[in-house]
């Protein structure tokens, strides 16, 4: 047990640079999965909703990966703090936008969407 | 009051100056030098804005937003999934709708607090805030009914402003 234990900073040395890859690039995943739906979905406040994946899961993703891979705690911790910035900002920006959208009489679309009634018509 | 003011500029400074370490990484004697002042100039422009107070340094909180915030990640990480499944759906099935919640929530840290966990929360953005209700915009009227916010605005509430006060 106590040689498993030992051996415990070796293995997370061999294994940190493959996690935080995949994790990286899992975030960078749902970015573009974030970014699909801004693209797709009909109107502005329901893009906001698409935009907030890339906001949220995305960056934690990326940082997390990020932060496996860093190499000392400086960077770390400087990462911890880009996500604390990320996490207080963004509501804060999505609300800004959302809020003005409103105040300045932008009807959301409300009720059941669906597009596939009208794809295949154009051109 | 005398005393919470004294240790809200406490709670300012050791948080600066921890930020500035953090950031830094250079500890020259130079640098610490200009790291002091940095802090210094912050501390009294805080001070001639009057915002150290209790929304300025909220570190009396810091537990609760720490018991807080493993919650609201689950939360985040399941109704990221919806909306992820949502936006790669071949046909799309969303049904948005305006909801008006209203929140238990008394102090504006407790609302600000709450507001920023639907916001932060994908598939649902807070649109406007008047007195106790809000305003939500949500991206399947299903999953946004008033009930759903109930369990967030209570441990929003229960973070901002401890449980010293029932509903």
């Amino acid at each position: 047990m106590s040689d498993f234990l030992a051996s415990l900073p070796a293995w997370w040395e061999v294994i940190r640079f493959p996690l935080g890859a995949a994790l990286c690039l899992a975030g960078g995943l749902l970015c573009l999965v974030g970014t699909v739906g801004v693209l797709r979905f009909p109107d502005f406040y329901t893009r906001l909703h698409a935009a907030s994946i890339t906001d949220t899961s995305g960056a934690t993703l990326l940082l997390l990966g990020m932060a496996m891979m860093a190499p000392d705690w400086m960077v770390v911790s400087k990462l911890v703090a880009i996500f604390v910035f990320i996490y207080l900002t963004s509501p804060a920006s999505s609300h800004a936008a959302a809020n003005a959208a409103h105040t300045a009489g932008l009807q959301p679309l409300i009720g059941p969407v669906s597009t596939h009634d009208k794809e295949g018509q154009g051109s | 009051m005398k005393g919470a003011r004294v240790a809200y500029f406490l709670g300012l400074l050791v948080a600066l100056v921890g930020f500035w370490l953090g950031m830094s990484g250079h500890y020259t004697p130079l640098l610490l030098t200009l790291g002091a002042v940095s802090v210094a100039v912050c501390l009294i422009l805080a001070y001639r804005l009057d915002i150290i107070d209790r929304e300025g340094a909220p570190y009396v909180r810091i537990i609760g937003f720490a018991l807080y915030f493993p919650w609201l990640m689950k939360e985040i990480a399941k109704a990221n999934w919806t909306v992820v499944k949502a936006c790669l759906k071949a046909e799309m099935d969303i049904s948005p709708a305006l909801v008006k919640v209203k929140t238990a929530c008394v102090t504006d840290l407790a609302k600000v607090t709450f507001a920023n966990s639907i916001t932060l929360t994908p598939g649902t953005v807070t649109v406007e805030i008047e007195g106790d209700k809000m305003l939500v915009h949500a991206l399947y009227e299903q999953e946004a009914q008033p009930e759903a916010f109930d369990e967030m605005d209570r441990r929003s509430r229960e973070a901002a402003d401890g449980k010293r006060r029932p509903a």
